[in-house]
C-alpha cells in the first residue's frame, strides 16, 4: 500500500504539472505596456513554485516507498544533516526565493502604482453601480463637472448625478455605456463607486482595481492593441453581479475621434 | 508540576441523561458535540457545493426537492443565479466557521487536550459547556437564514460592506438573512473566545506532574498556539460584527461612506469607511486560516510520529515553527486587499511577511518529509490521510507564493486560482487532518475500531478526487476565470467549460465517496470491534487509559510523566516504544535529559 501511495503521489504531481508546462490554459495575450512585467513575474514564480511542488511530492513519494518497505529488524536512520540541515536549507532556499521575488516583484507593482500618469494622459471616469458600468469623458473643456449624488436618476439617464443646467464643466461631459480608448495613448482612469463595492478587471490589460464607495481612486495604463475586450466586475456586488460587465474598445486614433464625436452628438 | 489538577474539577459523575449527553460539563462529551455539529455542517456544506457545481455546468438542471426549500431561489428546483450566490455564501460560512474551526480545534482539542496533559477536565468546565451551546445557537442563527423570507445572505463569507451593511435595499438576501449572518458570527465569536480562554488556562495550569511544556505532544502545542491566535482574532471579529449589526439595524455608519446612491435613492449615511470592514475582517480572517490549519498540522504531526515509529527530527523546531506561523499570521492580513484601494505602499509591506511565513511552513514540511527517511512507516487509514495532508499542504502552499505578490495578484485576484489555493491548503488539507484524527482517535473516543479497509478505500478516492477537483481550479484562474459568477456565457469562458464539467463530475463523485466514511463512522460506532486501550501502540497519555475513557479520565489518579512525548524506535519491555507515564528507564531518543519527573 505504501508503494502504491508513492507511485500515486508522483503520478498526480506530474499530471498536475503537465497543463502548466504545456500552457494549455493561460492568460490571454497582454495588450498593455506594463503587462509584460506581471507576466514575467508570473512565469518566474511558476518555475520556482513548480520545482518546489514537484520536488516535494517526488521526494515524499520516494521516502514513503523506502520507509514502507523497511525490514522490521532494520535500524532507524536519521536524515543526513538532521533538523539543523533542513532548517538551514529552508531558510536559505526559501529566503533567497522570497527576497528575489519580493525585490523583482516591486518593479511590476511600481510600474502600475508608483508612477504618476503622464501629462498627456487622456482622463476618463468610470462609475460602477449595481449592476452596470458607466463612462464619462470630460468633453472639449477637458474638465469633469461635479457629481451630485442626490441628482442621480437612472430613469432620466442621469447616471452620474450631473447638474448640466448649473455646472459649466458638466455641460460638455460625454456619458457612455461602453468604454472606448485610443490605442497607444495613456489613459488616466478615475474610478467612482456609486453604491457598494465593485471592481474593474480587464484580463488582457492586466488591470484589476476595486471601486471603494466613498473613496475615488485612479489608475493609468496604455493599451497597445486594437480590439474589443470584456470589462468584468470581480467584487461581489449583489444579485446581478454575474451580469455586470461592459466592453472596452481599443480604437485607432481616427476611429476614436469619430466615436467620441458620435457620442457627443447623442448627448 | 502543579497540584492544582486535583482541585480543578468540582463535578462528580453525571447522573441524568441531560447532564450526561446534552448539557454536559465533561470535556469529552463537549468535544464530541463540536465534532457532531461540524459533521452536520460539513454535510450541508458539501451538498451546497454539489448544487453550485451542478448549476455552473448544467444551469437548467432541476434538483429534486430544492424547490420546496426555496420557491423563489430555486423555482421547480432550478437554481437562479441569485440563489447560487446565496448558497455560496452559506457554503463558505458553514465550512470556515462551523467545520474548519469547530472540528480540528474545538472538537478534537476539547476531547484530547486535557487528557494529553494529564488533567481531569478543562480549567472551567461550565464555561466549556457554555462555549459549545453558544456556538450551537450561532449555528441555529445561520441555518435559520435558509428559511427567512428573502433567503440566505449573498454577500459572501467575507460579507464586504457596504453591500452587507446597507440592508434590504441592495437586494434580496441583504435583508433578514444578512442580519442573521452577522448575529450568527458574533455569537460564534463569543463561543470561540470562551473556548480559547479555557484552552489557554488549562494548558498553563493543569499539566500533571512531569508534564513540562516540551513534553506536551505536538497536537497539544498546536491547540495551545491556536487558542492564543483565536483569542486575539475572534476578539476583533466580534466588535466588527457588532458594528455591522448596528449599521444594519440602528442606522449607524461605521462601514458606510456618505453620498451612496442605491436604486436612485441617496442613502442616509455618512462618515463610514468601506475599507475599515475589510481591515477588521481580514485581521481576523488571515489568522483564521491558521486557526484551521495549525490544529490539523499538530494532529498530523502526532499521527505521523506514531506511524513512523521514530521521533521527528526535532520536536522543538516543529513547536517553534508553529509559533512563528502564529506570530506572523497577524502581519499579513493586507494581502487579501492588494487591489482593494488600500495604499499601494502598504501592499508591499504586507507582501513581505506573507512571503516570509513560507519559511516556517517549509520547515514544518521538511521535518515531516525528512523524518520519514529511514523510518519504519506503518500504513493505516490515519497515516494515509496524514501523508495526504502533507501532499495537499505543499500543493496549496506553493500557490500561495503567487498570491503573496501584489503584482501577480493584479491578474489573479478574484479568480479561481485563489479559490483553488485556499481550498487546497485550508479546506482539503485541514479536512485530511480531521479524517486522520478521526481514524486515529475513534477507537479511544468510542471504544470501538473503525473498519480499516473501508478507511483505505475512502482515502484513495478522496485523495485522487481532491486533486481532480482543486488542481484544475488553478488552471481556470490562470486563464482569468473570475470567481463568484454563476454563469459564464461569454466567448472567453466558453473554452473553459470542459474544465468546469470535469471539476463538477469529480466533485460529485468525491462527495459521494464520503458516504463510505459516514457509513464507517456510524456502523463502527455501534457494531465495530471493541477497541483495546492502545491499538496504535502510541506513547501519549490518551493511550494509557481504557477506551473509551472513564468520566474522570484517569480514574481519580494523577498520572506522572517521565518521558518526552514520542519515545518510539527504542527497545523497551512493551516493544519499540515507551509510554509517557511509564517509569521504565530508557535511553531517551531525543536527548539524554534526566529521566525522573521534574
Amino acid at each position: 500500500m505504501g508503494k502504491l501511495l508513492a507511485v500515486t503521489l508522483v503520478v498526480v504531481a506530474i499530471l498536475s504539472a503537465i497543463p502548466i508546462v504545456r500552457h494549455t490554459w493561460g492568460p490571454p495575450e497582454d495588450i498593455s505596456t506594463h503587462g509584460h512585467l506581471i507576466d514575467q513575474q508570473l512565469a518566474d514564480t511558476m518555475i520556482e513554485s513548480g520545482i518546489a511542488f514537484l520536488a516535494a511530492q517526488i521526494i515524499l513519494g520516494i521516502f514513503i516507498w523506502s520507509a514502507s518497505s523497511a525490514r522490521p529488524d532494520s535500524k532507524i536512520k536519521n536524515f543526513p544533516g538532521g533538523a539543523k540541515g533542513l532548517v538551514a536549507a529552508a531558510v536559505l532556499l526559501v529566503g533567497t526565493e522570497v527576497l528575489a521575488l519580493g525585490v523583482f516583484g516591486q518593479k511590476a507593482w511600481a510600474s502600475v502604482y508608483f508612477t504618476p500618469p503622464g501629462a498627456n494622459a487622456l482622463p476618463l471616469q468610470v462609475q460602477a453601480g449595481q449592476f452596470a458600468f458607466y463612462f464619462r469623458y470630460p468633453g472639449p473643456d477637458g474638465k469633469f463637472g461635479p457629481i451630485h449624488p442626490e441628482m442621480v436618476n437612472e430613469g432620466n439617464q442621469n447616471y452620474f448625478g450631473l447638474d448640466q443646467t448649473h455646472d459649466q464643466d458638466s455641460k460638455d461631459d460625454i456619458v457612455a455605456a461602453e468604454m472606448a480608448i485610443p490605442v497607444n495613448r495613456e489613459i488616466h482612469l478615475l474610478m467612482h463607486g456609486k453604491d457598494v463595492g465593485h471592481s474593474f478587471y480587464v484580463r488582457e490589460l492586466r488591470v484589476q482595481q476595486d471601486f471603494v464607495p466613498g473613496l475615488d481612486l485612479s489608475l493609468h495604463f496604455t493599451a497597445t492593441k486594437i480590439g474589443r475586450y470584456e470589462i468584468v466586475c470581480t467584487q461581489l456586488c449583489g444579485l446581478g453581479h454575474y451580469n455586470m460587465k461592459a466592453y472596452l474598445s481599443v480604437l485607432s486614433p481616427e476611429d476614436y475621434d469619430a466615436w467620441i464625436k458620435k457620442e457627443q452628438a447623442m448627448q | 508540576m502543579h497540584d492544582t489538577a486535583a482541585h480543578a474539577t468540582h463535578h462528580g459523575p453525571p447522573t441524568s441523561f441531560i447532564r450526561k449527553h446534552i448539557f454536559s460539563v465533561d470535556h469529552k462529551v463537549i468535544g464530541k458535540q463540536y465534532y457532531a455539529l461540524g459533521l452536520f455542517s460539513v454535510l450541508v456544506g458539501m451538498v451546497l457545493s454539489w448544487i453550485m457545481r451542478l448549476h455552473l455546468v448544467w444551469p437548467n438542471f432541476a434538483i429534486p426537492g430544492l424547490g420546496i426549500l426555496s420557491s423563489t431561489g430555486a423555482p421547480g428546483g432550478v437554481v437562479t443565479p441569485e440563489y447560487y450566490l446565496q448558497l455560496m455564501t452559506m457554503h463558505g460560512t458553514l465550512m470556515v466557521f462551523f467545520v474548519l474551526t469547530n472540528v480540528p480545534f474545538a472538537g478534537f482539542g476539547n476531547y484530547f487536550l486535557p487528557i494529553q496533559i494529564g488533567a481531569e477536565d478543562m480549567a472551567f468546565p461550565r464555561f466549556n459547556m457554555m462555549s459549545f451551546w453558544v456556538t450551537f445557537v450561532g449555528a441555529c442563527f445561520l441555518f435559520a437564514a435558509f428559511f427567512v423570507g428573502d433567503g440566505p445572505p449573498l454577500a459572501g463569507w467575507t460579507a464586504y460592506a457596504p453591500l452587507s451593511a446597507l440592508g434590504k435595499i441592495t437586494g434580496p438576501g441583504e435583508g433578514t438573512g444578512q442580519t442573521l449572518w452577522a448575529l450568527s458570527i458574533a455569537t460564534f465569536c463569543i463561543g470561540q473566545l470562551l473556548g480559547s480562554l479555557n484552552f489557554i488556562s488549562t494548558t498553563l495550569d493543569l499539566r500533571t506532574k512531569g508534564m513540562t511544556f516540551m513534553r506536551m505532544p505536538l497536537c497539544t502545542w498546536a491547540w495551545f498556539i491556536t487558542s492564543c491566535i483565536g483569542l486575539l482574532a475572534f476578539a476583533v471579529l466580534l466588535p466588527a460584527c457588532i458594528l455591522l449589526i448596528l449599521d444594519r439595524v440602528a442606522g449607524t455608519s461605521f462601514f458606510i461612506a456618505g453620498g451612496l446612491v442605491v436604486n436612485d435613492q441617496l442613502q442616509p449615511h455618512s462618515g463610514g469607511s468601506t475599507l475599515l470592514w475589510q481591515h477588521l475582517f481580514w485581521f481576523f480572517g488571515h489568522p483564521e486560516v491558521y486557526i484551521a490549519i495549525l490544529p490539523a498540522a499538530g494532529i498530523v504531526s502526532h499521527i505521523l510520529v506514531n506511524s513512523y515509529r521514530r521521533p521527528l527530527l526535532s520536536h522543538k523546531v516543529v513547536i517553534y515553527s508553529m509559533m512563528a506561523i502564529g506570530f506572523l499570521s497577524y502581519m499579513v492580513w493586507g494581502h487579501h486587499m492588494f487591489v482593494s484601494g488600500m495604499n499601494p505602499v502598504s501592499s508591499l509591506a504586507f507582501s513581505f511577511p506573507t512571503l516570509v511565513i513560507t519559511i516556517p511552513a517549509t520547515i514544518l514540511t521538511l521535518i515531516w518529509i525528512g523524518s520519514l527517511y529511514g523510518s519504519k512507516l506503518r500504513i493505516t487509514s490515519a497515516s494515509l490521510f496524514a501523508l495526504g495532508f502533507v501532499s495537499m499542504f505543499v500543493a496549496g502552499g506553493v500557490s500561495g507564493f503567487f498570491l503573496a505578490q501584489p503584482s501577480i495578484d493584479i491578474y489573479l485576484h478574484a479568480t479561481y486560482f485563489v479559490v483553488g489555493h485556499f481550498h487546497m491548503v485550508m479546506g482539503v488539507a485541514a479536512i485530511f487532518g480531521m479524517f486522520a484524527g478521526t481514524y486515529y482517535w475513534f477507537p479511544k473516543m468510542s471504544g470501538r475500531m473503525m473498519n480499516e479497509t473501508l478507511g483505505k478505500v475512502h482515502f484513495w478516492f478522496t485523495f485522487v478526487g481532491a486533486y481532480c477537483i482543486f488542481m484544475p481550479f488553478h488552471y481556470l484562474g490562470l486563464a482569468g476565470n473570475v470567481r463568484r459568477y454563476s454563469t459564464f456565457v461569454d466567448d472567453f469562458m466558453g473554452p473553459l467549460m470542459p474544465v468546469h464539467k470535469f471539476i463538477s463530475i469529480a466533485a460529485l463523485c468525491t462527495g459521494a465517496v464520503q458516504l463510505i466514511f459516514l457509513y464507517n463512522l456510524l456502523h463502527s460506532r455501534f457494531w465495530g470491534k471493541p477497541a483495546p486501550a492502545n491499538p496504535w501502540e502510541g506513547t501519549s497519555l490518551e493511550w494509557s487509559m481504557p477506551s473509551p475513557p472513564p468520566w474522570d479520565n484517569f480514574g481519580g489518579k494523577h498520572p506522572v510523566v517521565y518521558h518526552d512525548p514520542y519515545q518510539y524506535g527504542i527497545e523497551s519491555s512493551t516493544g519499540d516504544y515507551v509510554m509517557q507515564d511509564s517509569p521504565e528507564q530508557i535511553q531517551t531518543v531525543r536527548d539524554d535529559k534526566k529521566l525522573s519527573p521534574e
